[in-house]
């Protein structure tokens, strides 16, 4: 019996199209047509396998060579559960991010702001147990880029994450309360239900932030859930 | 029941957390027979996508600290990516009530990039394998050109290439569980 539960269908909206043309890079990549689909095997539900010992943590981005970053401190912490409210521990998420200057330490970024010799920007964190998760780093900068007249992206964390089941992998970006690009981005907009689009926003927490220290901020990630039992048709 | 996590785009400047040795599944020693899978990305315009981060996962051999089942590896300049792994047996198949016809071997594939604002996912299968007639999956396919899309085809011994069309008249199938 090699069977497993599979995995629940997307929710109308929850989800960004491809075919975006408010974000211009989608032109000529987006398929045309529809997705197969597919019912879930072993393919699906089986998960990659990150043994910590060799793919070591990376928990603060804020320190490189044992110096201290530029920017606002900030500490990010969160749970990653399922749709079914079971969280995902054991997991492991990768971040990269800007500089406190919107700036990438990337060949291919020429925005026309300083580098910081003490960041670079990539993190990586495994969740516990109960599936929680913290890292520390600097708030990112916002930056310019060429997908409209004077179009500048909102503060972000980009995230990666794998889940327990290869049909939850998931890239995603944390955004920061109140900023106000948040309205005028094709990418943060292309996601149609607001809610959806809305719990890509960070919450600033102060049970998170340590006090004459850093700022906190709440980040929880739900990664699709299966259906209760193998037996249920999908 | 709480929602998934909207997906957003990887943009074009994921290789900070690149790390090129991911390329090579068999580098904890996994054992069995290594292959190389090479491919290529175009847009609906033909152009090379050169800055995608390219993704297999297989379920054989069962990921273990020897074997992680998942590689990374980036496009270059030409829209290529290269793969060295262990060849894939076959695989269960998906449900009791679709008959259990076993799959054909195959990686799953994803590929994400600038502009894709959900990955794309769909499997490289082996072009010339006997189960590759009855997969459940392929099967699911009735245009034998889209069909062939996922197809790879042999180069040498144990290399293979499948060259992958995110638009246009050669577009390749992707799948959505």
């Amino acid at each position: 019996m090699t069977e497993t539960a599979p995995f629940q269908p997307i929710a109308p909206g929850t989800q960004p199209a491809n075919d975006t043309p408010s974000y211009g890079s989608t032109g000529l990549r987006h398929p045309k047509r529809p997705p197969l689909r597919i019912p879930s095997t072993i393919t699906e539900t089986a998960a990659p396998h990150f043994s910590p010992a060799l793919f070591p943590s990376l928990i603060d981005l804020s320190v490189l060579n044992g110096r201290q970053a530029l920017g606002e401190r900030i500490i990010v912490r969160g749970r990653v559960t399922d749709e079914n409210d079971r969280p995902i521990p054991h997991t492991m998420i990768e971040i990269w991010q800007a500089n406190a200057s919107g700036r990438y330490d990337h060949p291919g970024d020429t925005h026309d702001a300083p580098l910081d010799p003490n960041f670079h920007g990539n993190g990586r964190v495994f969740t516990d147990a109960d599936g929680w998760y913290q890292f520390v780093s600097i708030k990112p900068g916002a930056y310019p880029w060429r997908n409209h007249p004077n179009a500048w992206r909102p503060n972000h964390i980009h995230y990666s994450l794998f889940g327990n089941g290869f049909a939850q992998r998931l890239i995603t970006q944390m955004y920061f309360p109140g900023d106000p690009l948040l309205p005028l981005d094709p990418i943060f907009l292309a996601t149609p239900v607001e809610a959806a689009r809305n719990r890509l926003i960070a919450g600033f927490d102060l049970t998170i932030t340590k006090p004459e220290w850093a700022l906190g901020y709440r980040f929880d990630v739900v990664l699709r859930g299966r259906h209760a039992t193998p037996m249920e048709t999908q | 029941m709480a929602i998934a996590t909207a997906s957003q785009t990887i943009g074009p400047y994921w290789h900070l957390i690149e790390d090129p040795t991911w390329s090579d599944l068999t580098r904890f020693g996994a054992q069995g027979d290594v292959i190389e899978i090479t491919g290529t990305i175009t847009d609906g315009a033909g152009a090379s996508v050169a800055d995608a981060a390219v993704e297999i996962f297989q379920s054989t051999p069962a990921a273990d600290d020897s074997f992680p089942g998942l590689g990374r590896a980036r496009t270059d300049a030409a829209g290529r990516f290269l793969f060295r792994t262990i060849k894939p047996g076959p695989v269960p198949g998906p449900a009791p009530r679709l008959g259990n016809v076993p799959q054909a071997p195959h990686v799953a594939i994803v590929i994400h990039a600038r502009g894709l604002l959900r990955a794309l996912a769909t499997r490289i299968y082996f072009d010339g394998e006997p189960l590759n007639e009855t997969d459940p999956i392929l099967s699911l396919i009735d245009d034998p050109a889209a069909r062939r899309t996922l197809l790879a085809l042999g180069t040498g011994p144990a290399s293979w290439h499948l060259d992958i069309s995110l638009q246009g008249d050669n577009e390749t199938v992707f799948m959505e569980v």
